[in-house]
């Protein structure tokens, strides 16, 4: 069965560290945005700074994509240097095409069969010829052509990025560009074999390009975050450099901490101080943080936390993505800490889950925990402009001045009014204490039941609405999924839909608290769930089997990072099951 | 509590809580706590315009008996909630108090980069040379023979910091000591402290009759610095060194630039959202 559409190509660029694969493929997608495509380009990298292997795998389509494609219809190789390390991620197929510098030497044999067909372009030549090049713009320009896309279009961009580094250098490469544009071996191979043609885009609008660390750090502002405090950390040290000059503008700040446990606790104080405030992080920061994070709860401080997950556990692999950090946030804080848990699906599902968890977080004074991960993180996509609706949720509840105020006053609803700072007459202690209605420290047996029922119930009575997941198709089979791996499953429905088989495709958004009666709604007529997650020992399976009622035959597709998986790994699991 | 009869100028008992401290008789925490309101009684600042900020330890308890806004938060992490809500409401005037165990052994990497990062902030350290709460163990002040704890019954065997000697390298801005037997120049040395632009640091030589009943001797080995206070950190690091650690007032005082992030100007989402059209 070919799943492929001659609208639909997706191109890897490699080369060695600081050789320019991931200016091109980012240079490239938005050529493909100019010219009305939709896409997405994920960044491969070692853990090298330089000298290291780096790869763009870049997917243009006429429609719109927002995973990668099951392997690479084309290949493009600055040089072979490290190649073996990124041979598994960028999987050929029968038909891919190999562009390559001979001067780079022969195809590796753990890159090519020797079915593919090789077209070799000197672009290091081609570049030494001309001042201040590089053989990376001859490679855009190779791909360009191969594309269809506009020259003209082409030149803008290349003036509009390199004018700022000066003139010899915008000069040279838009001299390479067009040197690879006008390239006859590619000329040639074109007209030779069939080649992708460009569809009629579906949408004529203009297109949104951005990651999804940014797509966060735009619904952490919209939400209202206006102080951040943080420790660098892949993959999300980008985030936070995203949001530090924009928190700037909007009269905020953002602190670099001296460690993770410093990022919490500064998030909670300028929290305290009527600020809506978040850190964002990645497994091993984030297992320093929970402790803080129960103090959050206790002291019913609102604080959001985005966790960008990569390979673990420890050090592990901080590059990839894997969907690994859901135990720590279901589970990891001490004590009976009732507390809520978002994962964003998608892209623009990043703006939205972001957004949603900082009002949540406010509104009901608790830790907010959203999980991203690094293949959402450090991906860009090429999309229409995202458009959501959020329910109504109050602001924080502010306290007026008041004698005798109780910062912990048992409500129906469990939210208390809480003083800011500078609030005449109301003045308290935040306490990670139990303590009664007061604040006052309290080891009484009926202080903390109050307590402990008030701070769950305002977590488990609020009405979360539509949102708690994201509901798409129909049919007696269901996907169940979470996180990034939402978009593969929609790929793989729409497949298996081209095949007669027509499947509902759930991912869950609100993790915590779960919605077992909605889910239990949602799935009835189902007669058959298939899971799927990107983690070795099943967190999310047994998420399900723990908050969940789950009566049909279930299937779970369960594999670790760092490949990605694949629309085509979840296709056949429908092929083996029967 | 009538706070709310109160009116400026509010008199030292004005800053307290009504809630009675559980402090041991005799500890040195009560005479900080008197010394705080009576700083702030003489600063005239508004209780809402205050807040103390703790961590965990006998010491920490104290933000619950002032009557300004307080956080009692986790172990050795009073600096950096006191840092967050700095930087968040620079309007506020920030005080930060704890122990020696919760400031130099498990928060002893925020109180270097406090030191060094000179936010506006006051912190106070309780130094009685053990853990009180958790009954009696060595901390980073405790000398290394010390063998009155169960848990290191033959001593520590592990030379204590010098905490005045630790915020001069880690940068900080004022360093002074003071004394619990004297109250009144105790509550002066605050005034100077929170009067300070930037990072201030007092220890407090507060002892501990439970645990540690020979400190109540320290009375007659406090003495006064015999020097003016100086801005010139080479001598500041020598006189830390000459001395044994019971001389009060203000060692070291210098103007270094304070961190204060953000310029507090909203200029509005202005272009933040168009960048992600391409």
């Amino acid at each position: 069965m070919s799943t492929r559409h001659p609208c639909d190509i997706s191109i890897a660029i490699t080369g060695s560290g600081g050789a320019g694969a991931i200016t091109a493929g980012e240079l490239l997608l938005s050529l493909a945005g100019k010219n009305g495509c939709f896409g997405m380009m994920r960044r491969s990298f070692g853990p090298q700074i330089r000298g290291g292997e780096a790869a763009a795998q870049v997917r243009i389509s006429h429609v719109p994509v927002e995973c990668m494609n099951d392997s690479f219809d084309l290949l493009l190789a600055l040089d072979w240097r490290n190649a073996e390390r990124f041979a598994e991620e960028i999987a050929l197929h029968q038909d891919s095409l190999i562009i390559a510098d001979p001067a780079a030497g022969e195809v590796p044999t753990a890159i090519r069969d020797l079915h593919h067909e090789v077209i070799p372009v000197p672009m290091q030549a081609l570049a030494k010829d001309i001042p201040a090049a590089r053989p990376n713009m001859v490679a855009l320009g190779l791909l360009s052509h191969w594309l269809g896309f506009c020259s003209d279009e082409a030149g803008k961009l290349i003036d509009e990025v390199f004018s700022k580094k000066g003139e010899q250098i915008r000069a040279g490469s838009r001299a390479a560009f067009e040197a690879g544009f006008t390239e006859p071996l590619i000329i040639e191979a074109g007209e030779a074999r069939p080649r992708p043609r460009r569809g009629e885009p579906a949408f004529d609008g203009a297109r949104w390009h951005f990651n999804g660390n940014q797509g966060c750090g735009l619904g952490a502002i919209r939400g209202g975050i206006r102080f951040a405090a943080a420790y660098p950390i892949t993959p999300a040290s980008d985030l936070l450099e995203w949001l530090s000059p924009r928190l700037e503008q909007l009269g905020g700040s953002l602190v670099q901490a001296e460690d993770e446990l410093a990022s919490i606790n500064m998030v909670i104080g300028a929290s305290f101080g009527g600020v809506p405030s978040m850190t964002a992080t990645s497994g091993p920061g984030l297992a320093l943080m929970t402790e803080a994070m129960g103090l959050a709860v206790a002291s019913e401080t609102p604080a959001v936390v985005v966790n960008v997950m990569r390979g673990g556990p420890s050090t592990g692999i901080p590059t990839k993505s894997e969907q690994v950090d859901l135990n720590i946030a279901l589970h990891g804080l001490h004590g009976d800490a009732p507390h809520l848990v978002l994962g964003a699906l998608d892209h623009a599902d990043c703006i939205l889950t972001t957004e949603w968890a900082v009002r949540l977080a406010e509104a009901l004074q608790t830790v907010a925990i959203v999980l991203t991960d690094q293949l959402l993180a450090q991906s860009t996509v090429l999309i229409s402009e995202p458009s959501y609706e959020l329910p109504d949720i109050n602001a924080r509840l502010v306290a007026e001045p008041a004698e005798n105020y109780q910062r912990y006053v048992i409500t129906e609803n469990g939210i208390s009014p809480m003083a800011i700072p500078g609030t005449a007459s109301s003045t308290y202690v935040a306490d990670g204490l139990e303590h009664c209605e007061s604040g006052k420290p309290s080891t009484a047996a009926a202080d903390h039941q109050l307590q402990l029922d008030k701070r769950s119930r305002k977590i488990e009575k609020f009405d979360y609405g539509e949102h708690w997941a994201d509901v798409r198709g129909e049919g007696v089979i269901a996907i169940l999924t979470w996180g990034s791996t939402t978009a593969v499953v929609r790929e793989a429905a729409r497949r298996l839909e081209a095949q007669g088989l027509t499947v509902k495709v759930i991912a869950l958004r609100l993790l915590l608290p779960a919605s077992p009666k909605k889910l239990t709604t949602e799935l009835a007529g189902v007669e058959r769930v298939l899971v799927v997650e990107q983690s070795h020992s099943r967190q999310f399976y047994r998420y399900l089997r723990a908050y969940y009622d789950i009566a049909v035959d279930t299937h779970v597709l369960a594999r670790p990072g760092p490949l990605p998986i694949t629309p085509a790994e979840i296709v056949g699991q429908f092929e083996s099951w029967s | 509590m009538d706070q709310s009869a109160a009116t400026l100028p509010l008199k030292p008992k004005d800053y307290k809580s009504a809630l009675k401290p559980v402090w041991c008789p005799g500890c040195g925490d009560f005479a900080v706590l008197n010394a705080i309101t009576k700083a702030l009684a003489f600063m005239e600042l508004p209780r809402e315009q205050v807040a103390l900020i703790t961590g965990i330890g006998c010491s920490s308890r104290i933000a619950a008996y002032t009557g300004v806004y307080g956080f009692h938060g986790v172990h050795g992490r009073a600096l950096a909630l006191a840092s967050g809500l700095k930087a968040a409401r620079p309007d506020m005037k920030v005080l930060v108090a704890g122990g020696d165990g919760d400031g130099l052994s498990i928060g002893g990497n925020h109180f270097i980069h406090a030191c060094r990062r000179n936010m506006d902030l006051t912190y106070i350290i309780m130094d009685n040379e053990v853990y009180g709460m958790t009954k009696g163990q060595a901390s980073p002040t405790t000398a290394p023979d010390w063998t009155a704890s169960k848990l290191t019954p033959q001593g520590s065997g592990v030379r204590p910091f010098q905490p005045a000697g630790l915020a001069l390298t880690a940068g900080a801005s004022f360093i002074a000591r003071g004394f619990t037997g004297d109250p009144n120049g105790l509550a002066k040395m605050l005034v100077a402290a929170m009067e300070h632009q930037g990072f201030s640091f007092v220890q407090v030589l507060s002892p501990c009759p439970t645990f540690r009943p020979e400190q109540m001797q320290w009375k007659h080995h406090v003495r006064a610095l015999d020097a003016e206070t100086t801005n010139n950190p080479i001598e500041a690091a020598q006189r830390i060194q000459a001395d044994d650690g019971m001389s009060t007032g203000i060692i070291f005082q210098n103007r270094y630039p304070v961190f204060r992030p953000g310029t507090g100007v909203d200029a509005g989402m202005g272009s933040i959202e168009s960048e992600f059209l391409i």
